[in-house]
């Protein structure tokens, strides 16, 4: 008995700092923003202020455009699974130098967004290489400045997003195929399976779980990490064509001092985001029934 | 005559779908690897060469955009803050982060699992949204300006990642190893120092790569924690300040982009493989 409480109190010990730590980064924040989003503070008095500042950002169109933009990125998603799927299966078939193209392809996760948006930047602008080589290719009608007009700044930085998460998937996908029992194969091109009908009958199926973890990782990323890109590549600009919820949040709590606000559309965020995981979870337990 | 033609049609087959195979990769390599190209062979050039030959190599490679750059008066210190706090947030964050993967993995206590299973969704809490609350209250601690301040922030981001991946390796050492260690007299505390740190190695290695990467790299906080031009981290102190100052000095900036990207391809090079594992954790079964 006494030796079961003992180490029942050791547990907590080593929890401790932990705990510590999460409840000041994580907990803290996420109530102080909720307080923050119902009540203002007038000459050190708390007032609450129930959902006006909810109001205020919903009725704010740069908050909608901004919310918009998250979900133009979510079409990413859809193009960054099926790329890594075809370079991944490419890799895995062990083309010669496959593990060059294995570590080439891994580099832009270890570039800075930073980094990789300012050079794009210069890429991407009207006397660019990008124009460059569509104007060397007759396509001359193509060219315009990719990032200064609001009808393709957000591809434009999607573009780059994908240009930066590809790694990733394709290297998540590789890890998963090389853990696809061999026999599957041989059994599937005992009946005749060809490339295609191989990857859509065996390799697809064998990798619903891991697909459904790119696919969510990817979703959190186009909601909650893609302020960078945006503050180096546009500013939000032309106008407000390139605002993303997080930049709004931004440029509310900071430039603007609209802290009530901004906390209002930071716990909307907030909700989105716990949202998608929920559903996540709850699609969870059936694709891994699925898997057996 | 039947069978010759076969094996030639099965070859012509074969032969052109390699080919395709290789000019994708070899497409999606040339597409990854431009834009590092471009910064660094633009690096090297003169200002009026960069608007006269943007693809091309350097005709004529000069060293002056990196001395620029490396004279820049706050170079020096943007790196040590950069090297200072990815090493404190990192050594920080896992230290904390073994002490609790540890009794997570090897302890029974009530609500373990519930509590665990509480921590690994925290890293979908978008970072934007703890910057308000969490600037406002470093104000008054006097931890905004300060590198303390966005160093206890990473380590706490980097916390939910770390003890989940530590945990999931420390729940496959054999839990009679533990036994035996104590049965000899051991404490927690040494079959934690003696045995596990040892057997998880490359985990913790892993975790600290992934951690350093991020820290390094990271804009938001840093951006908005260390707002004097000294206190600046190195990837903020580049893209921000020089951004702003060599708008027209394109090979220059490239210069200092180089710079800071430098230490991050040596890392790579490095700890490739561990970081590739640390992220494929988990979804290689």
């Amino acid at each position: 008995m006494h030796r079961s409480f003992q180490s029942k109190l050791t547990a907590y010990l080593y929890l401790s700092p932990a705990l510590i730590l999460i409840t000041l980064v994580f907990v803290y924040p996420v109530f102080d923003l909720i307080r923050r989003s119902l009540s203002r503070v007038v000459d050190g008095e708390t007032i609450w202020t129930g959902l006006v500042a909810y109001q205020n950002a919903l009725r704010d169109p740069i908050f909608w455009t901004s919310f918009s933009n998250n979900l133009r990125l979510f079409i990413s998603i859809p193009i960054l699974v099926l790329l890594s799927l075809v370079f991944s299966s490419l890799i895995f078939e062990r083309v010669h130098g496959w593990r060059i193209y294995r570590s080439l392809v891994f580099i832009p996760y270890v570039l800075a967004i930073p980094v990789v948006g300012i050079v794009f930047s210069y890429i991407l602008q009207a006397n660019g290489v990008f124009n460059q080589i569509l104007r060397a290719t007759g396509l001359d009608s193509l060219t315009r400045e990719w990032l200064g007009s609001s009808a393709t700044a957000i591809w434009s930085i999607m573009f780059v997003v994908i240009w930066k998460e590809l790694g990733f998937g394709i290297v998540l996908f590789l890890a998963r195929m090389s853990s696809i029992s061999e026999e599957l194969y041989d059994a599937a091109k005992l009946d005749g399976a060809g490339w295609w009908q191989q990857m859509a009958y065996v390799t697809i199926p064998q990798m619903t779980t891991v697909i459904e973890f790119y696919i969510i990782v990817n979703m959190i990323t186009m909601l909650s990490w893609v302020f960078s890109y945006v503050l180096v590549m546009t500013k939000g600009g032309p106008g407000n064509s390139t605002w993303v919820l997080e930049y709004f949040i931004y440029q509310k709590a900071f430039p603007y001092s609209q802290m009530q606000i901004a906390s209002a559309a930071a716990v909307l965020l907030l909700s989105f985001a716990l949202l998608l995981m929920f559903l996540q979870a709850r699609l969870r337990p059936k694709a891994e029934g699925l898997e057996g | 005559m039947k069978t010759p033609s076969i094996i030639n049609i099965q070859r012509i087959k074969r032969l052109p779908s390699g080919i395709v195979k290789q000019l994708a990769l070899l497409l999606l390599s040339l597409l990854t690897l431009f834009p590092l190209y471009f910064m660094v062979t633009n690096s090297f050039k003169i200002q009026d060469e960069f608007f006269d030959n943007l693809l091309g190599l350097p005709q004529s490679p000069i060293l002056d955009n990196f001395t620029k750059i490396l004279q820049h008066p706050n170079l020096g210190s943007w790196f040590a803050n950069s090297i200072l706090l990815t090493a404190g947030s990192v050594l920080f964050c896992t230290i904390i982060a073994i002490l609790a993967a540890y009794a997570f993995a090897q302890m029974n206590f009530p609500g373990r699992d519930a509590l665990f299973n509480l921590i690994t969704p925290l890293m979908v809490i978008p970072p934007i949204v703890m910057v308000i609350p969490m600037f406002v209250l470093f104000r008054q601690l006097d931890l905004v300006n300060n590198l303390g301040g966005p160093l206890i922030i990473y380590a706490g981001l980097m916390l939910p990642f770390t003890i989940y991946l530590l945990r999931n390796f420390f729940v496959t050492i054999p839990r009679e190893i533990q036994d035996a260690a104590l049965i000899d007299g051991c404490s927690g505390f040494q079959v934690l120092t003696k045995i596990y740190m040892p057997l998880s190695k490359p985990a913790v290695v892993t975790s600290i790569i992934v951690n350093a990467v991020w820290v390094w790299n990271e804009l938001l906080i840093a951006l908005v924690f260390l707002q004097t031009e000294e206190l600046r981290t190195l990837i903020v102190g580049i893209t921000t300040s020089l951004q702003k100052r060599f708008t027209l000095d394109v090979p220059s900036l490239m210069a200092g982009l180089t710079v800071a990207t430098i230490p991050m391809i040596i890392l790579y090079i490095i700890g490739q493989n561990a970081l590739v594992r640390g992220l494929v954790a988990g979804h290689d079964k």
